[in-house]
């Protein structure tokens, strides 16, 4: 499904992501670790086709190169990225943003605009999965959100959306236990055998509810090492010394 | 003053004579033409206008205004407003046009009819708020205005309807000197539109209008100013608020080449709320400046102010708002606010919010915040799917919203955000 090939990425003549290769497959599940500051970030806003980076490589999305789609092409496509810090836009309501944006990709298929009733529907539907207060669906986009209330809205707006290749960002960060047991199933629930999923957490804790395929860790720029969910156990024990330093004594 | 100057301004008020048969003896007009003679066009040495160069006004040739020919001008009207109607074309009032039911309690009437029909009151009001004296367009439209709008509300009525006033021109261009005089009886309620629009060609308005809003009387009113990209406007709104009362404007500038307007706000009594809403939305060279003066003279008020600018290619606002609180004016409530967004590096905003406060036990505060659109905020929408243009949109309707949230008329609102709305598209 998603197939990235030497991705370079640099801000202001720094180079942030440094040759990174990654495939992810229909159907799975892959978490991706790294200390601080290694460019988990910087490789999600890239995926989601911010412009403020000069990109080098490759990025292809069921095939098709997605490396100079805008944005909302790119959101039209499939992609959706849950963002670590989720930006509060006051003044737009959250319900009319995402009326716009799931006609906007319609109109971008070719189709017309959802029914009114079909889209309240819909809204009604996703809005129980995540458990989200009807209020804050009405409220401008995360202005005066609490933490965890804006990472739940991230999954609702995913749901709304729902994409093909989801990318969450420290989506557990700030969140309670119970908030935590439904973000993750509601993830369960709209995986499918079709779309997949990239977690990027510093925890093994979000990793016992979306229980990953894949484990990678990303070291500078690099995806240093891979494996499968034993991964996750082992650096949650170790840390991530034990990998940087033979690295760092090359 | 030099000879060159006193040339250009005899010139400059040659437009006006033709046009100003009407008898008109009253004091103000003896004062105006009498401080005329000293008063100049004024210039940025002036702190009053700093900003703001009056060269596009003064030393544009005007032609003389035509008769006009116009039957339609039903775009021209808010949809399912229902309002009264007082409509000018070039400054002449067309009784075809207006739909002036007379109703009791309220006399709406051209003010040259009210000169002659309503002796007493009018000399009673007329020109006892202008700034005929120190104010040289205010001074020429005392001299030179030819019509304009009577209207007088009857103390306890409640106007059934908003009173449109619609100020058209329909020439190569026209200058013409619209005045007004709105007396709101007490306890009387009454919502004012006042939209100034361009048929075709450009124009001159200069327009003043006085307004006494009397104990426990209600005024909203609203001004839209749509003119055509050529076209230039100064505005006085001269208003005096007794005990209790509650006056409201809407200033949203739309269009216009130059557009400068000049509340001046006295109020005269405890109790009294003054809420002062503008917004423009400027494009290609216009200038827009908005003056307000609020001064609290008694205690017990509150005054509210928002304005709002967004600002797109080399467009330039300006915003000026004094606020006065007199040592007897002892808890007042006065807020000030001056935001801009500008959209492109080549637009800019001065923005002067002062406070002059001498009273001790007051709550004032005043801002202006001047930057950009959120990139952080467009990027989050767009990766929803968002189409670029529809994000800006939103942001700028999320921006402009907290003065359009304060329209009470919903046609109007509606009118309003499909013109902005159709801007940015
Ligand atoms: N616009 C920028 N200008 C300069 N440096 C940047 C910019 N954006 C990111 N960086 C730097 O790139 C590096 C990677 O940042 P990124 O946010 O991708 O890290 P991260 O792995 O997500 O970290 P965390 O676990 O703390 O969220 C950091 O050193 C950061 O300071
Ligand atoms: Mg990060």
């Amino acid at each position: 499904m998603l197939s990235i090939k030497n991705l370079h990425a640099s801000v202001d003549g720094t180079e942030i992501l440094k040759g990174l290769n990654l495939e992810v497959n229909a159907g799975e599940v892959h978490a991706i670790m790294g200390p601080n500051g290694s460019g988990k970030s910087t490789l999600a806003s890239v995926l989601a086709g911010k412009e403020d980076y000069e990109v080098l490589g490759e990025i292809t999305l069921n095939g098709k190169d997605i490396s100079d789609l805008a944005p909302e092409e790119r959101a039209a496509e499939g992609v959706f990225l849950a963002f670590q810090y989720p930006v509060e836009i006051p003044g737009v309501s959250n319900v009319n943003f995402l009326k716009t944006a799931v006609n906007d990709i319609r109109a971008f298929k070719g189709l017309p605009p959802m029914l009114a009733k079909d889209f309240l529907k819909l809204l009604k539907e996703k809005r129980a999965l995540v458990e989200l207060d009807k209020k804050l669906t009405n409220r401008s986009v995360n202005e005066g959100f609490s933490g965890g209330e804006k990472k739940r809205n991230e999954i609702f707006q995913m749901a709304m959306l729902k994409p093909k290749l989801a990318i969450l960002d420290e989506t557990d960060s700030g969140l309670d236990i119970d908030a935590l047991r439904i973000v993750a199933n509601g993830v369960n629930k709209l995986k499918s055998a079709d779309n997949a999923t990239i977690v990027i957490t510093h925890y093994q804790r979000l990793l016992d509810y979306i229980i990953p395929d894949f484990v990678h860790v990303l070291y500078d720029g690099k995806i240093i090492k891979s494996g499968t969910k034993e991964l996750a156990l082992e650096l949650e024990e170790k840390g991530y010394d034990w990998l940087i330093k033979p690295e760092m004594a090359q | 003053m030099s000879v060159v100057l006193e040339d250009k301004k005899q010139a400059f008020l040659a437009n006006f004579v033709a046009k100003s048969a009407d008898k008109d003896s009253s004091i103000a007009k003896q004062e105006a033409l009498k401080a005329l003679e000293n008063l100049e066009f004024p210039t940025t040495r002036d702190e009053y206008w700093k900003y703001t160069r009056v060269g596009k006004i003064t030393n544009a040739n005007y032609s003389q205004s035509p008769s006009f020919n116009v039957s339609d001008i039903s775009r021209y009207l808010v949809e399912g407003l229902g309002a009264y109607l007082v409509v000018f074309v070039n400054g002449f009032f067309s009784e075809e046009l207006s739909e002036i039911s007379q109703a009791k309690g309220i006399t709406i009437c051209p003010i040259a009819k009210a000169r002659k029909e309503h002796v007493d009151e009018f000399d009673q009001h007329f020109g006892r708020l202008s700034k005929h004296e120190s104010q040289f367009f205010s001074a020429v439209n005392t001299v030179y205005n030819t019509n304009g709008v009577y209207l007088n509300i009857e103390k306890n009525s409640v106007v059934d309807k908003p009173i449109h006033m619609i100020n058209l021109t329909d020439a190569a261009n026209a200058a013409y000197n619209p005045r007004n005089l709105f007396i709101v009886e007490e306890n009387a309620e009454v919502t004012i539109i006042n939209s100034y629009e361009t048929i075709s060609g450009s124009s001159f308005t200069n327009s003043t209008t006085e307004i006494y809003v009397n104990e426990g009387a209600t005024v909203d009113s609203y001004i839209l100013q749509n003119q055509s990209e050529t076209s230039k406007q100064v505005n006085e709104i001269d208003v005096v608020q007794k005990a209790n009362s509650i006056y409201t404007a809407n200033t949203v500038t739309l269009n216009g080449e130059l557009v400068r307007n000049n509340y001046n706000i006295e109020v005269k009594g405890q109790g009294c709320k003054t809420n002062l809403y503008g917004l423009c939305l400027t494009s290609g060279n216009q200038h827009i400046d908005n003056h307000t003066i609020i001064d609290h003279i008694e205690p017990n008020c509150e005054s509210n102010e928002v304005y709002i600018g967004v600002l797109d290619d080399s467009s330039t606002a300006v915003f000026n708002g004094k606020v006065f609180v007199r040592s007897e004016a002892q808890k007042t409530n006065a807020y000030q606010q001056n935001k801009n967004m500008l959209l492109t590096d080549d637009a800019s905003a001065y923005s002067k919010p002062e406070l002059e406060i001498y009273a001790d036990d007051v709550k004032c505060s005043h801002g202006s915040t001047t930057g950009q659109v959120d990139e952080e905020a467009i990027f989050y929408l767009r990766t929803r799917g968002v189409s670029e243009l529809n994000a800006r949109k939103m942001m700028i309707r999320a921006f402009a919203n907290e003065i359009l949230e304060n329209i009470k008329i919903d046609a109007l609102r509606a009118v309003l955000e499909s013109k902005i709305d159709e801007r940015f598209s």
